[in-house]
């Protein structure tokens, strides 16, 4: 059952990603990308994270892509042009992307005892979470709550209108 | 490796999580448009954090799972931050190509 | 100052003042000169000589000498080599620097009348005080060095007062000739000194000496070259073939400079330094018989060349060139106490003979040339007579000072065993010619009919005429201390006398024979020169091809140009000039620019504020990184710390 599951899934994460690669106009890589990010859910949820699942979709897929589709709407984002830009990107890019893939994928068949995801392991209860989180790294937590309002304040601040600008978009 | 109908083998989600992460560096490499650009790293910050789950599964440690959260929490404060500077760039430069974007003046 | 004295006397004025006291009028007159008034400059510039020829008397009392004087700080001081700013003074030095301040005073008293009316009047008196620092140096110099400093200081000092008037282009490349002809012997003398250090380990005369006299068998081989690198210096110094060619064209400076510097003490500077070495050349016969032949070559062919030439002051530089082949004809043969002797009246005599010359071409008003001149002797009286005095002496007749010093060379050559008599014989050649072409001078300038038109001859002011006379009493009776007296006097420096020949009275005949050809040169410029005066010019008619080789100084000047001076110029200016200067060494600095500007372009291409470059670079950087850590050293190490990287291999 796992099986099936993982193979469905992670057959959506790959279809999603390479799909945010070949779509011209942002709107689609967009949605591709919520089909990634709820896929992986899923994921998390085989692997026993059922917090992590959850905030998942919330957070990233609810809050993030919908701030992601928003700005593409609110920059009137049609599709790429065609230009040259970088040779180096190809050169030399790829060729290194290559070669981490590739390292990645050495070590990670070269390392033993990993174990298997199974439906008899037991799924990671969200108190045993909260209980890490608000007792051993309450003071991290909290001081994740301060970026985040430093990060709201640097988004009014960057992105409001000044005087006389009447529009965000030309 | 045991090739049970029921287990999945933690190898998987790495070699996932490792893919996942080389597409969001191509995509990082090869889009033009910059929100396009962003969302590669969106997706590379979830691929890190699909290996961290699956870590944090290995060993049964709640801190892997915990560090994910945390993740997720610089990852929407990044976004937010990241936009809003698009924003700006665009107000001034009127063009979302990565490539039109070059001067560190504006 | 504390310098440290052998023997502590009341009256005892202490060496270094003699430099000194120079070196203080030259500071004084060339830094605040322009700005003094003359009669101050005067004061200083006379004040100078007579302190160190003040000096120079207080010690000459013979009981006091060797005197040895070191400076309480060193010169060199490494492991090995020692140098010490030593001056000496002993019976060698004594004489020497007796001719130089007394010679040099007189010559300063003369010119405050001769350069009255220059404009240069306290840079001419600082540079000759600045000579006569250096000359005092070289002379009292204890060691090989100081005689260096001093003997380049004369060069610089030569140089600065050929040129004085600069503004006339052969002055000024007259004494540039100068000073690079000196360059080419000291050159030579270099590497004499490089050879010393090498063979005795120390540079000091005394301590040569007695290395030397401790291996009496220590002959040739290194030594005779030695002898010859310094010997090259000598000839430099002192004009002699091939390195002569710079004094007839140092005749461009001031008269008084030519007296001074170009035949009382500069030139002597190569004699003094081959009798002070006398110790080395006895150890290497083959050398003194170089310096014979360079000596007696020299002075005869300068004698040939003094019978044509009409400046006045020309033919007196190519006397001065044939007595100093005298005096290294004298070294030549061993006899450097007679070369010594021949030194000190040569001082005497030339000097007069230079100073009496500008006297003469002051009262014509610049004149210089000898077809010009006439009739003067009853016009310049003074002048005459002291002339007169000086060119009997330097003919060579008994019993003027010149006669002595002569004799006693020739006679040391005849009895002198391989090749003495052929010296002798060139000597006495040269002797009847000197005789004849100063005898010409003589009766062209003083006697006949005035050839020169509109110029009323008045006598030189007494500054001018006094030195002349105590220069003439000089030339009179400056030989007859005698040869015997003054051997022995320098003895205790030079050594003993050669032994006497066996023929009694052999000196007596060779005299004889001496004076009677120097009159038979007289009898031959009276014939030419006084009673037929149109013969000259009808023999130099008849024999074109020889008058012409004498009168163009058998062109070596000319040969020396293309030989030399030109191909050096079309090798500085196109291999050095182009090659190396332009092509090398612009190349060289052109090529650092270039790399640097070329490494720059392409640097700066780099940042070229495109993301997606950047970020290629960043993916590669990224890659190289976990390369680097999986797969060196790095990753021993952390598993050395329990992180297990190194996956591989197993």
């Amino acid at each position: 059952m796992h099986l099936i599951l993982f193979f469905l899934f992670a057959g959506f994460c790959l279809a999603g990603a390479i799909n945010l690669l070949l779509q011209t106009h942002p709107i689609n890589s967009a949605l591709s990308l919520i089909v990634v990010m709820t896929s992986l859910a899923v994921l998390y949820l085989l692997l026993g994270a059922e917090f992590l699942a959850i905030a998942q979709i919330i957070v990233y897929a609810g809050a993030i892509m919908v701030l992601f589709v928003f700005v593409v709407m609110l920059l009137n984002a049609g599709r790429e042009e065609r230009t040259l830009g970088s040779r180096a990107a190809g050169v030399i890019g790829l060729p290194a992307v290559v070669v981490l893939l590739a390292l990645l994928a050495t070590i990670i068949l070269h390392t033993h005892n990993l174990g298997a995801s199974s439906a008899s392991q037991p799924i990671t209860d969200t108190a045993e979470l909260s209980a890490v989180l608000f007792r051993d790294l309450l003071l991290p937590f909290e001081v994740t709550s301060v970026l985040i309002l430093i990060a709201i304040l640097g988004a009014v601040a960057l992105a409001r209108l000044g005087n006389g600008e009447r529009t965000v978009s030309k | 490796m045991n090739f049970l109908p029921h287990d999945v083998p933690l190898t998987w989600y790495l070699l996932l999580s490792a893919a996942l992460f080389s597409l969001g560096i191509v995509g990082f490499l090869f889009k033009r448009n910059i929100i396009t650009v962003f969302m590669s790293i969106e997706l590379m910050l979830n691929a890190v954090n699909l290996s961290f789950v699956t870590f944090a599964h290995q060993w049964h440690a709640v801190k892997g799972q915990i560090f994910v959260f945390f993740v997720m929490m610089v990852a929407a404060a990044e976004a937010a931050v990241g936009l809003a500077i698009i924003i700006a760039v665009f107000r001034v430069r009127a063009t979302l190509s990565v490539d039109r974007i070059d001067l560190m003046k504006l | 100052m504390n310098a440290i004295i052998h023997h502590e006397f009341i009256i005892y004025a202490h060496l270094w003042l003699i430099p000194l006291a120079p070196f203080l009028g030259f500071l004084v007159n060339g830094v605040l000169g322009r700005h003094l008034p003359k009669w101050l400059v005067t004061t200083v510039a006379l004040l100078a000589p007579f302190a160190s020829f003040s000096a120079v008397l207080c010690d000459s009392n013979a009981s006091l000498l060797p005197a040895v004087e070191t400076l309480p700080f060193p010169w060199l001081n490494l492991p090995g080599l020692h140098i010490d700013f030593t001056l000496t003074l002993d019976q060698l030095s004594l004489v020497m620097v007796l001719v130089v301040t007394g010679v040099g005073f007189l010559i300063h008293i003369y010119s405050v009348g001769y350069m009255h009316d220059d404009p240069g009047y306290a840079r001419y008196f600082s540079y000759l005080n600045l000579f006569l620092f250096f000359m005092t140096t070289l002379v009292l110099a204890g060691n090989v060095l100081v005689m260096f400093v001093g003997w380049e200081g004369v060069g610089l000092a030569s140089y600065l007062l050929i040129g004085f008037w600069f503004q006339k282009p052969s002055a000024a490349s007259a004494g540039m000739k100068a000073f690079i002809v000196n360059r080419i012997g000291d050159f030579g003398f270099l590497i004499g000194i490089f050879l010393l250090l090498a063979s005795f380990g120390t540079l000091t005369f005394a301590e040569i000496a007695t290395k030397l006299a401790a291996s009496p068998a220590w002959t040739g081989g290194i030594l005779t070259v030695i002898c010859l690198c310094l010997l090259a210096g000598a000839t430099g110094k002192s004009a002699q073939l091939p390195l002569y060619v710079w004094l007839p064209d140092a005749m461009e400076g001031p008269t008084p400079v030519s007296a001074l510097i170009h035949a009382a003490t500069m030139v002597t500077a190569g004699v003094y330094m081959i009798a002070r070495f006398h110790f080395l050349f006895d150890r290497s016969p083959f050398a003194l018989s170089v310096v014979a032949i360079v000596g007696a070559a020299t002075a005869l062919f300068a004698a040939t060349m003094g019978l044509a030439q009409n400046d006045i002051k020309r033919v007196l530089a190519y006397s001065t060139i044939s007595q100093l082949g005298y005096m290294f004809l004298g070294c030549g043969v061993a006899a450097y106490s007679a070369a010594i002797f021949h030194l000190m009246t040569h001082a005497f005599f030339k000097a007069l003979l230079f100073l009496a010359a500008g006297s003469v071409i002051h009262a014509l008003g610049g004149e210089q040339d000898l077809r010009k001149m006439g009739g003067l002797r009853k016009k310049i009286p003074i002048t005459f007579w002291t002339m007169t005095a000086a060119v009997v002496a330097i003919a060579g007749i008994w019993p003027f000072a010149g006669f002595f010093s002569k004799d006693a060379i020739l006679y040391a050559a005849f009895l002198q065993g391989n090749g003495g008599k052929v010296f002798w014989f060139v000597g006495l050649v040269t002797a009847l010619l000197t005789a004849l072409y100063m005898l010409r001078l003589w009766y062209l300038a003083f006697f006949g009919e005035s050839r020169s038109h509109d110029v009323h001859a008045h006598e030189s002011p007494w500054s001018m005429l006094s030195p002349l006379v105590i220069l003439a009493a000089l030339s009179v009776c400056g030989g007859w201390i005698g040869i015997e007296r003054f051997s022995a006097f320098l003895s205790p420096v030079l050594g003993a006398r050669t032994a006497e020949s066996a023929t009694p009275h052999l000196e007596l005949y060779l005299s004889i024979l001496a004076v009677a050809v120097a009159l038979e040169g007289w009898l031959i410029a009276d014939k030419y020169y006084r009673r037929k005066t149109e013969r000259p010019a009808q023999i130099a008619a008849a024999l074109p091809g020889l008058y012409k080789l004498l009168f163009n100084k058998y062109y070596v000047d000319e040969i020396y140009n293309a030989v030399f001076v030109r191909p050096l110029l079309v090798i500085s200016r196109y291999v050095l000039g182009w090659v190396v200067d332009g092509a090398i060494l612009g190349g060289a600095a052109w090529l650092l620019g270039g790399i640097a500007t070329f490494g720059g372009a392409i640097l700066q291409r780099w940042q070229s504020g495109n993301i997606r470059s950047y970020a290629a670079w960043l993916a590669a950087g990224a890659a190289a990184v976990l390369l680097f850590v999986f797969y060196t050293s790095i990753g021993t190490y952390l598993g050395a710390h329990g992180i297990d990287v190194h996956w591989m291999g197993r």
